[in-house]
């Protein structure tokens, strides 16, 4: 039986570096949403929403997501207007029957930036743009891992041959992958005056989308404090009862 | 015996209905002042903690019920409206999700409490055969709910499961034409998970009611294994068991509220958050944590349906448990030769979960293996042989005077201790 155990405990040791990744590990990033206490960083996902919709935007729609839930951000209700005002919609139809378009409300989803998956891969070489609303809880680790890929881009070691219309990266599974480097430093012209490096871009950029992906983080994390501190008392109470009732029992 | 109940209450209301329907005398007899064995430690919380996840799992579950469609056009974005849109959706759907993963936390530990106890033994056999089902009915039904979402692991996984229903000689590919309603996995297959889903719990319901019917009749098992002798070795439940299982309850719910407040996606796999698509299967399929053991099992058998019955009879075997233990202990406690194997099995099972969630490759595939092999062995093979050979410890005389019998051998009178050659056989089986 204790071989059994022994034998059960090295082969588990075995395991472990014979399934080691071929991939660096993904750096950490200390996010301001991390932790029990942590919270979005309103600025950042701003500057994120501004990286999305100028680059991201082009080839990766957010479906799940409306132009109302930008408030979620700390954007004002004008402001919100207006940029769902940018973009135009169908609207229905006149009456004369004929489809009509119109400029979107806040109720708007997201506009997509194609048609239908077709249209999305013809234009992307036969790879679909995946949707970003949830892109972040859809991968392990992810607010690391999206920032490592958007940083990922680096020279392939000498002697790989990418494949024409690939190109390569250090995290992505395989290492090729359809999209070419989308941030590039001074991409953007951000509002609020921040140096545009893709260092910060990818950090914005995953701010706003880790806020996409669970945009009532902040409601469940302060919710949980108060539901964890009343049964953290409950249960200091409820045993003071318990101990008190079972005291005169021998 | 028809007749009208000569209630006892006073208030007035209370006596007109307890004459008509005795529920209040019930409760009373059952729950105020049903005589529970005195020595009951935290292990026994569990099976009330499960009774209240069940209930959890059901509230949640209606609720969440009235927003989602089963459709596999509607059904992923439904439940990201419910958890973005829907008040409080959030924690109705995290509160499910994660409930499931209390749920078995919580049977688990149950189950074991019954394994090291002896709670199966004479004369709690159909009382623990009801335990079974009960985990049965509750695997089923965690396997639908986890197809609702409609993500990644949802397709794949039900494709997987539902596909071992092939390996059966001659009916199988009938019965996986049955289950999916089709010849793929599709929106019918969803259409009537979602009906089994909703309807399961409350089968399960109608099984634990007869679980704690079987449960009064027999009177519960306790740490020591022995039966209640006298009334000395008894508590009524309230307000001694109320209170403990109140405690318990609290830091139940306290595991629970962490996992769904700060660490609601730890459990889950994050291929889900992806809309099922049949034409992109994942690199890895992997079952939910609580099914892992059972899929290492079917895994560890190259040959389908060998695999497919070795998973179905790691669990049927425990039908047969309070015949294949021949040892006349119950607890653990007192069977020294027992103890290292119940812990062997332990190990077993988290080797299980834990190759469960592996690619089948290398080593995982030994350990699995090996786990399995132990898994059956310790049921079929050590089960039955220890409890000849294995000398228990002396059985203490009753729960209210737990000294062990380390009295001086023929010193005992009538039900006293036993003289230590006879030790071997002690007469404590009912």
């Amino acid at each position: 039986m204790r071989k059994l155990l022994v034998t059960l405990l090295a082969s588990a040791a075995l395991a472990a570096p014979a399934l080691a990744q071929e991939h660096p590990e993904v750096p950490s990033v200390k996010w301001s949403f991390n932790g029990p206490f942590g919270s979005y960083d309103y600025a950042s996902a701003q500057r994120g929403f501004q990286v999305y919709k100028e680059v991201c935007s082009n080839c990766h729609g957010m479906k799940l997501l409306s132009y109302r839930d930008l408030t979620g951000i700390g954007l004002n209700a004008e402001q919100v207007k207006a940029i769902a005002a940018d973009v135009t919609v169908p609207g229905g139809t006149n009456d004369a029957g004929e489809p009509v378009d119109r400029p979107g409300t806040a109720a708007d989803r997201f506009k997509a930036p194609f048609p239908n998956d077709k249209a999305a891969r013809a234009a992307n070489g036969g790879a679909l743009p995946p949707d970003q609303s949830l892109i972040i809880k859809a991968r392990e680790n992810g607010p690391n891992y999206v920032h490592a890929l958007l940083n990922g881009y680096v020279d392939p070691p000498a002697g790989t041959v990418v494949p024409a219309g690939q190109y390569y990266n250090e995290y992505f599974p395989g290492h090729y992958l359809a999209m070419p480097q989308p941030l590039h430093d001074g991409q953007v012209d951000y509002v609020d005056g921040t140096k545009a490096t893709v260092e910060q871009m990818s950090k914005d950029v995953v701010q706003f989308l880790t806020w996409a992906s669970e945009p009532n983080m902040e409601r469940r994390k302060q919710l949980g404090v108060k539901v964890v501190l009343f049964l953290a008392l409950m249960t200091g109470l409820t045993y003071g009862v318990k101990r008190k009732v079972w005291k005169d029992l021998h | 015996m028809a007749g009208l109940h000569k209630s006892t209450y006073q208030n007035p209301v209370i006596n007109w209905i307890d004459t008509r329907l005795p529920l209040f005398t019930m409760m009373q007899k059952e729950y105020g002042s049903f005589p529970t064995p005195k020595n009951f430690n935290y292990f026994w919380n569990f099976g009330a903690l499960a009774t209240v996840n069940l209930i959890i799992m059901i509230a949640t579950g209606v609720f969440l019920a009235m927003n989602y469609s089963a459709n596999t056009g509607l059904a992923f974005d439904s439940v990201e409206r419910i958890m973005r849109d829907v008040n409080y959706g959030w924690l109705l759907r995290y509160a499910h999700a994660n409930g499931a993963s209390m749920f078995f936390i919580v049977v688990y530990i149950h189950i074991f409490r019954a394994l090291y106890y002896g709670s199966y033994k004479a004369p709690r056999e159909i009382l623990f055969m009801l335990g079974v089902v009960i985990f049965l009915l509750m695997m089923a039904t965690a396997f639908m709910g986890y197809v609702l979402p409609w993500g990644q692991m949802s397709y794949w996984g039900a494709t997987v499961i539902t596909n071992l229903f092939s390996a059966i000689p001659l009916v199988g590919d009938s019965i996986v034409t049955l289950l999916w309603g089709g010849f793929s996995v599709d929106n019918p297959t969803l259409n009537r998970f979602f009906a089994l889903h909703y309807l399961l719990p409350f089968m399960i319901f109608g099984v634990v009611f007869l679980h704690v019917v079987a449960l009064h009749i027999t009177g519960s098992n306790n740490p020591l294994g022995i039966d209640v002798k006298s009334p000395q070795d008894t508590i009524p439940f309230h307000p001694y068991y109320t209170t403990k299982d109140s405690v318990g309850l609290c830091v139940y719910l306290l595991v629970f509220a962490l996992l769904v407040f700060f660490l609601p996606n730890l459990l889950g796999d994050p291929d889900n958050y992806i809309t099922a698509n049949p034409l992109v299967t994942p690199a890895h399929i992997a079952p939910e944590w609580y099914f892992r053991p059972y899929y290492a099992m079917l895994r560890a058998v190259e040959w389908k349906l060998g695999g497919v019955m070795v998973m179905f009879a790691s669990i049927l075997v425990l039908f047969f448990l309070p015949w294949l233990d021949t040892s006349p202990v119950r607890s653990t406690r007192f069977r020294p030769m027992y103890k290292p194997f119940v812990a062997l099995l332990v190990v077993s099972f988290f080797a299980l979960l834990y190759v469960g969630g592996k690619p089948p490759e290398g080593a995982y595939v030994v350990i699995g293996r090996v786990a399995t092999a132990y898994w059956f062995l310790h049921f079929l093979v050590v089960l039955p042989i220890l409890g000849k050979i294995e000398r228990p410890l002396p059985l203490p005389e009753s729960i209210s005077n737990p000294v062990l019998r380390a009295r001086p051998p023929f010193s005992g009178g009538g039900g006293g201790p036993l003289p230590q050659g006879a030790a071997a056989k002690p007469m404590d089986r009912a």
